[in-house]
């Protein structure tokens, strides 16, 4: 027969099943596959914070959205083009994203009599039966039979078959993109090479569902996507984490300080951990601690040593380091705290994502304790705004905080990754000897940049005491002497603000320098504004968008920028934190644009905000 | 502890600082600290490699005045930092310093992980079972019914038996000591330095001001003899004035026995060190003295047993890594797929 290819511009597919259907494999496949292919793309991972919450039931939904573009996009998209649905619990928790008129595939296996129980659907109701989803175009199929067909000559058990499923749905999906599948069984071949059997069983059902669509007639027009006008460049697919332990080895490489990482497993943190225990081979240490605090102080000890400290967590645990914070703004010690946040207060939402751990970062320790925060904006950003949290802390002697969240942290996107040689060079030098007029050591000594003496243990000459008593300036003894005491206050602040003199100056992200509107944003809503922005300005409005990297201290030129605009609109996945600040810094009557939905700010509810201020 | 070897031309006093040292007078802690700057010299480690860690309490103002380098940390942490340390600088010799409410109350957890982790660290515990640095609360190892500022009508707590936590967390070197045998001390420290391994010394040491004569039964020169049982590689376990008192064991039970009754040294039981089912009864001869029939109470090394250091086997992972597939940072950031724009 002859089929119809249709070029579409955007598609947004969620695969959506339980969290034994294996979608967030089914989801990254088809993401590197449609990668390869230099489509622009960005994905948002949602899954339940149970492991294997009971099968079938609606918190057991694990859900993964892939939007592909041939334009340049930075969201994931606010609504579906498609959704799969492996269960009736995945269809009932995610028909409201879906698109009027767009297309649901259902396995329709997963709309048995016990399932349809257990999505809570009323006795005798199945909506892939009735005319409920009369608005969509409905795909069924039976995944599971076909699964079990296309492996009858398998001699495996029929739970093992089963879980070949989610391979039919892809080699679906592949035919129904018109996509080639070299790259997915190259996977396979690497995460089952040892297991022939289960390899082969993946292939032959992967095969099968892409059959499935060649040789069955209703499918009557499948659609490309185009590659998008993306700088030229070698790219490669990067999710946030993955991006952050990148920025980490790299560091460590160009600074030469062999990297320690003290950490307690913690969502949507672990993975860093899981990432960097890897790269033994870059010296990299990786030490999973008793607890969150043995994490940090681990860390510091280490940075004591001369190493590269690390600590990662999400909120609770930043709750935990707490003191030990202190402690190192107290040692002057280079440390670095990433912290992904997460849905809180207390546990909270483990696997949903917020933005609420700022206020933590900036006041939550006991004690006047500055100390640096930098924030990313986009899985990639983690690379760069990594690498530079960690060249502020060796180069000003000073623990560093870096925020992403877990929407970034398990997103991915295209990213142009960097060489080597062009990463900016981080020159750490020890103290390695005393200078001509001294005696002996002046741990408490300090350079332009107010930065003390890094002199690590082994080098001799330079024994000395460091603690959390307020101490001397210069000699670091032990002082309650209340005139050193504020002095030592104000050097310790001082020191974090002068970093805005090493820092790059605030750039709009978009739009003219006066306006307005300025769209003020930090992390993970860098996507939603920029795209909502981006509309208006097409429209012709006077706004503009610029978007945060170095949250302490400001760049020195923010309230300058500021200033320009008749109103600030600051957008957060919180209850208005970043606002507070701006507030108290710049005396701005800043308005606040909040969610607190454990998910991302969409650019369609941005815009409307946007269009309402605009009509004001 | 490290095995390097240099020439001992130092002296206690390079071991001191020039900060004043503020315990109250008459504290334990000056003997220790006496006894710790004497013996640093005689260990062949160079004074740049020794670092002394410690958390928050009156021991752990301890390395204000050792001339090494040292970290005064924060409460209870001072085993975290030290491992985090000890693991990337496997050729310092890292000794810890804390007390009874920092190393076995708040800082329980992490002691217990650098013992069953078994990094090659010193942990030196002050033990004067109550808090003096917050001025006289009850600790984890003060003895029931005691009363105190927090306690007034007598601790309810069971107090911890901290050689038997230390080899219930797999510890491989279990000692103690008191501050009052300067000798017994010494030597204890050195044995504690050079055990490869976290080792794990608890001193006896009195508080003057807030649990004044804690343990005199086990110190005075009057009662120590029949009131303590030093214990010595390969000796029968004898204790008294004349020494004519012994331990024996009556199945898993160990009993006194008087050499004068016609019990011979044979008949006693003989220390093993490496022994850990004998440690573990050792480490149970923890009778309250007040309490009619009592054992003497056991100093000297109870256990000591040789097993892999965490740092160790890292560094051998590290460098097993490096062997396997080298260090390329381009190709790491390049991963394994890519795709060109043009």
């Amino acid at each position: 027969m002859v089929r119809k290819q249709e070029v579409l511009q955007d598609v947004v597919i969620k695969f959506a099943g339980d969290s034994g259907d294996g979608m967030q494999l089914t989801g990254t496949q088809f993401t590197n596959n449609t990668a390869m292919l230099g489509i622009d793309l960005s994905t948002f991972p949602d899954f339940p914070a149970e492991i294997r919450a009971p099968i079938g039931t609606l918190p057991g939904v694990s859900g993964y959205q892939l939007r592909f573009s041939s334009d340049r996009i930075f969201t994931p998209g606010d609504s579906c083009d498609v959704l799969v649905a492996m269960n009736a619990a995945a269809l009932k928790t995610n028909l409201s994203a879906l698109k009027k008129g767009g297309k649901i595939i259902v396995n329709t296996d997963g709309f048995d009599g016990k399932n349809l129980r257990l999505a809570n659907y009323p006795e005798g109701e199945n909506p892939i039966e009735n005319d409920s989803l009369a608005n969509y175009e409905v795909i069924k199929m039976d995944v599971t039979k076909m699964t079990r067909e296309a492996l009858k000559d398998f001699t495996m058990g029929m739970k093992e078959k089963d879980r070949a499923k989610n391979m039919f749905v892809l080699g679906f999906l592949y035919f129904m993109y018109n996509r080639d599948m070299e790259n997915t069984i190259g996977f396979l071949k690497e995460k089952f090479g040892k297991k022939p059997e289960i390899f082969e069983s993946n292939v032959k059902v992967l095969q099968a569902g892409y059959n499935y669509g060649d040789t069955t007639e209703i499918f009557t027009t499948t659609y490309t996507v185009e590659k998008a006008k993306m700088d030229p460049g070698t790219y490669r697919s990067i999710m946030g984490n993955q991006a952050v332990s990148l920025g980490l080895i790299a560091a460590s490489q160009k600074s030469g300080l062999p990297m320690f990482l003290g950490s307690y497993p913690i969502t949507p943190a672990s993975d860093i951990l899981h990432e960097l225990a890897k790269y033994k081979n870059f010296g990299v240490r990786t030490y999973q601690a008793e607890d969150e605090i043995a994490a940090i102080t681990s860390a510091i000890g280490a940075a004591y040593g001369g190493s590269l400290g690390v600590t990662t967590t999400s909120g609770p645990g930043m709750a935990l380091k707490g003191e030990a914070m202190g402690l190192a703004v107290m040692l002057e010690i280079p440390l670095l705290i990433i912290d992904i946040q997460r849905g809180g207060p207390s546990t909270g939402l483990p696997t949903k994502t917020e933005q609420s751990d700022l206020l933590q970062a900036y006041y939550g320790r006991n004690g006047e304790c500055p100390m640096p925060i930098v924030s990313a904006s986009t899985p990639a950003d983690c690379f760069d705004a990594v690498y530079e949290a960690v060249r502020i802390s060796v180069q000003h002697m000073t623990p560093v905080i870096f925020l992403s969240d877990g929407y970034i942290a398990n997103g991915a996107e295209p990213w142009k990754f960097p060489n080597s040689e062009s990463l900016r060079p981080i020159p750490v030098k020890f103290k390695t000897q005393l200078g001509d007029q001294e005696e002996k050591l002046q741990p408490y000594s300090r350079d332009e940049k107010l930065a003390r003496p890094w002199a690590i243990p082994g080098t001799a000459g330079l024994e000395h005491r460091i603690g959390g008593l307020e101490k001397q300036n210069v000699t670091g003894n032990i002082s309650y002497e209340p005139e050193n005491h504020q002095l030592m206050v104000k050097i310790r602040q001082e020191k974090v603000d002068k970093i805005a003199e090493y820092i790059p100056e605030q750039k709009l992200d978009s739009g003219p320098e006066k306006g307005k509107i300025l769209v003020l944003g930090w992390g993970s809503t860098y996507g939603a504004i920029k795209s909502a922005v981006a509309e208006l300005q097409a429209k012709g409005h006077a706004i503009s968008h610029a978007h945060l990297r170095y949250v302490r201290p400001f760049p020195k030129n923010l309230g300058d920028i500021i200033k320009n605009f008749d109103t600030v609109l600051i957008p957060e996945i919180n209850n208005g934190q970043l606002i507070k600040i701006i507030r108290d810094v710049y005396y701005v009557d800043a308005k606040g644009y909040n969610k607190i939905m454990g998910v991302p700010i969409t650019k369609t509810e941005l815009l409307m905000k946007l269009e309402e201020m605009l009509a004001e | 502890m490290s095995t390097e070897t240099i020439a001992p031309t130092l002296t206690a006093k390079d071991f001191a600082t020039d900060q004043e040292v503020r315990w109250c007078p008459g504290c334990g802690d000056y003997s220790i600290l006496a006894q710790v700057q004497k013996v640093m010299p005689t260990l062949g480690i160079a004074r740049e490699n020794i670092v002394i860690i410690s958390g928050i309490g009156c021991s752990s103002r301890f390395p204000y005045y050792m001339n090494t380098y040292g970290m005064h940390s924060i409460h209870g942490r001072a085993t975290a930092v030290a491992s985090g340390l000890k693991a990337s600088r496997p050729e310092l010799s890292v000794w810890i310093v804390t007390g009874d409410g920092d190393g076995l109350s708040i800082g329980g957890n992490h002691t217990i992980h650098l013992l069953r982790r078994n990094f090659d660290v010193n942990v030196l515990l002050f033990n004067n079972q109550i808090y003096g640095l917050t001025k006289g609360q009850y600790s984890p190892t003060s003895e029931e019914k005691k009363v105190t500022k927090s306690t007034p009508m007598g601790s309810i707590d069971h107090p911890f038996n901290p050689l038997a936590l230390a080899l219930g967390a797999d510890a491989t070197f279990v000692a103690r000591t008191m501050d009052r045998d300067p000798k017994h001390l010494q030597a204890m420290l050195i044995r504690t330095n050079q055990h490869k391994g976290a080792s794990f010394l608890e001193i006896y040491q009195n508080c003057n001001i807030f649990n004044d004569g804690a343990f005199e039964i086990f110190t005075e020169k009057g009662s120590k003899p029949t009131e303590t049982l030093f214990l010595e590689q390969g000796k029968p376990l004898l204790f008294g004035a004349a020494n004519d008192k012994g331990i024996k064991l009556d199945g898993f039970k160990p009993v006194v026995v008087d050499l004068n009754l016609g019990h011979s040294a044979d008949d006693l039981w003989i220390h093993d060190e490496q022994d850990i089912y004998k440690a573990q009864i050792l480490t149970r001869i923890f009778d309250d003295p007040k309490i009619e029939g009592h054992l003497p109470r056991p100093f000297g090394v109870f256990y000591q047993t040789n097993r892999a250091c965490y740092e160790d086997v890292m560094a051998a992972q590290l460098e097993e890594a490096k062997t396997r597939k080298p260090a390329d940072l381009d190709k790491l950031l390049k991963g394994n797929e890519v795709w060109t724009i043009q």
